[in-house]
């Protein structure tokens, strides 16, 4: 018999014996058929495409002519010093300014960046770890300076540095200081800015290796730590639970998608519910962005990756997700160009506008597969999260490794199935082309000038001799100050933003207290 | 028998995406080689340092975040300085443009996504 990714079997027929429990109506507990009744007849998914690269002027032009081809929000990449918390002056961040992202060292950047784009208006989506709480203050402090109102403020930081540690790599301090500055982030911007999601609750497990079953499992784990710790601090889930979001990655194993994403709604409903002692419904409710491309798309004929992200757009469309980032076809290749930038977002106005996804909810709620397979998927799931747990939970199975060695293991176990020819990939193990077909494409490639880098550090130097010197070496004590306390973090970085610190001086004054992650070399 | 070729795999740079380099890392043990990986954002001389400690035959790099010339360019003069004779070859997101280049500052192999495990080993 057949198996899906996640190893569970699938009939070659499915019949109304398969099917033992008929979900509620959509926007019903536990929410299998959706979070809301009307779910897109009622607010469309959030076209969101992750752009990015060079310097804040390049950045801001990609957004504008993105925002101009009916894009509904901004996503933002950010390089990885910046991730980082290194500055451009400095000679750790040698050639990676600007490259997966852009280069913000200050406040004034920001500023740049968001230049003539109403704040008020778009909401942003930063996927931003480590150094969350620096972008979170500048971007708040620069709709500020637009005239926007706390409560106009939308968006979301990423904010998830437990996927850091198990598939990202992106970490800056120990698992400790880490939960600690990501939960002062959430405790801090639920009280202040209503509508922006402190943490985007991510699944970077998948593209690392994990299975699908594994992969809701791993992230759902990772949202429960995060709960865990907001609870220890005496705040109510209701306080908080609204505002979580997650984020996921969809491949093209179609059914198994839609099914895990069913599942995955309803296993966070009842723990939110039942174990955590959640009353408001909007608590319960999975909201979750998702990712189609990833591991999935191929060097290979590279237009093949429209086909692959289509199906996979289509896929969340049916599984009542709220807002998507379609892939490029060239990601594995370079940053995107204008024109598969532009296709990707095209790729999602042909599923939302030429189908009729979007005219009924959830359009495969009762068929007998699909039913079938979602009850299946949260039987695995629950197997894996089952394990966590009897590991000591997330943080633990983290600290100890255990959760990067089981998904390089799958990931390892992949390429050799990949190999054998039991997992099709078309045009790469399956109906190969041979010769000229199979070779690179000539394609225009989009890199970051090396004068994006000359520029970055300048910008960096500018504001340093620019701003009050005063009030920043008084910011960055304060801050220092209160990480060897107990007290909540963000404020004090707040205030080290408005001063004009850039992100290097603030991640530097937070490292002198916590020290470094050492990561495991294992394999 | 002759002694087993040791492989050290690295992953330089900043970028933590490091699925590729584990996947080749653990195909190179089981093809029976030694393998020393160094884990994330090992510097260039902590590379180079830890090739010659180890002595290394090869020693295979992972850049996915577009720095591949300025690590490769960096890596071949720490080597040349250390009057260390060790091949190095690259694998990652590496756009084609930019293979003859690599080749020219010494770069022994330019490896892509898909190249099979075996081509690799």
């Amino acid at each position: 018999m057949s198996t899906t990714r996640s190893g569970i079997e699938v009939k070659p027929v499915y019949g109304p014996d398969d099917v033992t429990q008929a979900p509620p109506p959509p926007g019903e507990y536990p929410f299998t058929r959706g979070i809301h009744p009307n779910m897109y007849l009622g607010k469309l998914w959030t076209m969101r495409q992750y752009a990015g690269f060079g310097t804040p002027r390049e950045t801001n032009q990609r957004f504008k002519y993105l925002l101009g081809q009916g894009q509904t929000g901004l996503s933002l990449a950010l390089d990885l010093p910046t991730q980082l918390g290194i500055d451009a002056d400095d000679p750790e961040a040698e050639g990676e300014i600007g490259k997966v992202g852009v280069s913000i060292g200050s406040l004034a950047d920001m500023e740049e960046l968001f230049a003539g784009i109403p704040l008020g208006k778009v909401s942003t989506s930063m996927t931003i770890n480590a150094t969350a709480p620096i972008l979170l203050a500048m971007y708040e402090e620069a709709a500020r300076k637009q005239g926007v109102a706390d409560d106009r403020i939308a968006g979301t930081v990423q904010n998830d540095l437990l996927k850091e540690f198990g598939a990202r790599g992106a970490w800056l301090f120990p698992i400790e200081p880490s939960m600690r500055l990501a939960c002062d982030l959430i405790e801090d911007t639920v009280k202040r800015l209503p509508r922006f999601n402190p943490i985007s609750i991510a699944s970077h497990y998948r593209d690392a290796g994990a299975n699908p079953a594994e992969e809701m499992a791993y992230t759902l784990c990772a949202g429960k730590a995060y709960v865990e710790n907001l609870l220890a601090r005496g705040l109510p889930a209701d306080t908080f639970a609204p505002r979580l979001s997650f984020f996921f990655y969809t491949y093209t194993n179609f059914f198994e998608e839609v099914a895990k994403y069913r599942a995955g709604r309803r296993i966070w409903a009842r723990l939110l519910k039942e174990k955590y002692g959640a009353k408001e419904p909007e608590s319960w409710r999975l909201r979750a962005a998702c990712v189609c491309g990833g591991h999935s798309l191929t060097r290979a004929e590279p237009l093949n990756n429209i086909a692959r992200t289509t199906l996979e757009t289509f896929a969340v469309a049916c599984s009542g997700l709220q807002s998507v980032f379609t892939a490029a076809y060239d990601e594995a290749f370079a940053i995107p160009t204008e024109l598969s930038a532009r296709t990707a977002l095209r790729v999602q106005q042909v599923v939302a506008y030429e189908t009729e996804v979007a005219q009924t909810v959830d359009p495969l709620g009762g068929s007998y597969f699909v039913e079938a397979l979602t009850d299946r998927m949260e039987e695995a799931i629950g197997k894996t999260m089952a394990d966590i747990d009897e590991r000591g939970g997330f943080v633990e199975a983290l600290r100890g490794g255990y959760v990067q060695q089981r998904i390089a293991q799958r990931a390892y176990e992949h390429q050799r199935a990949v190999e054998k020819g039991e997992v099709a990939v078309v045009g790469v193990n399956k109906f190969r082309t041979v010769g000229e077909a199979h070779e690179e494409p000539e394609m225009e490639i989009t890199s970051a000038s090396p004068e994006a880098a000359r520029e970055a550090a300048t910008r960096v130097a500018r504001v340093k001799k620019e701003r009050d010197a005063r009030k920043a070496r008084a910011a960055l004590r304060a801050l220092s100050e209160a990480a060897a306390g107990q007290g909540n973090l963000q404020p004090h970085i707040r205030e080290a933003v408005r001063a004009y610190c850039t992100v290097g001086e603030i991640a530097s004054a937070l490292k002198e207290r916590f020290g470094a992650y050492q990561p495991p070399t294992r394999f | 028998m002759d002694r087993k070729i040791r492989v050290l795999v690295g992953k330089p740079g900043l970028d933590g995406h490091d699925r590729g380099a584990r996947v080749i890392a653990a195909a190179l043990r089981d093809a029976g080689m030694e393998v020393v990986y160094t884990g994330l954002r090992a510097s260039v001389p902590a590379i180079a340092a830890a090739a010659a400690q180890e002595d290394v035959d090869v020693i295979g790099l992972s850049i996915l975040s577009g720095a591949h010339e300025s690590i490769c360019r960096r890596l071949v003069e720490e080597l040349k300085k250390q009057k260390a004779d060790i091949p190095v070859v690259v694998g990652g997101i590496i756009p084609a443009v930019d293979h003859e280049g690599l080749r020219a500052l010494g770069v022994a192999a330019v490896f892509g996504p898909e190249s099979p495990l075996g081509a690799v080993v």
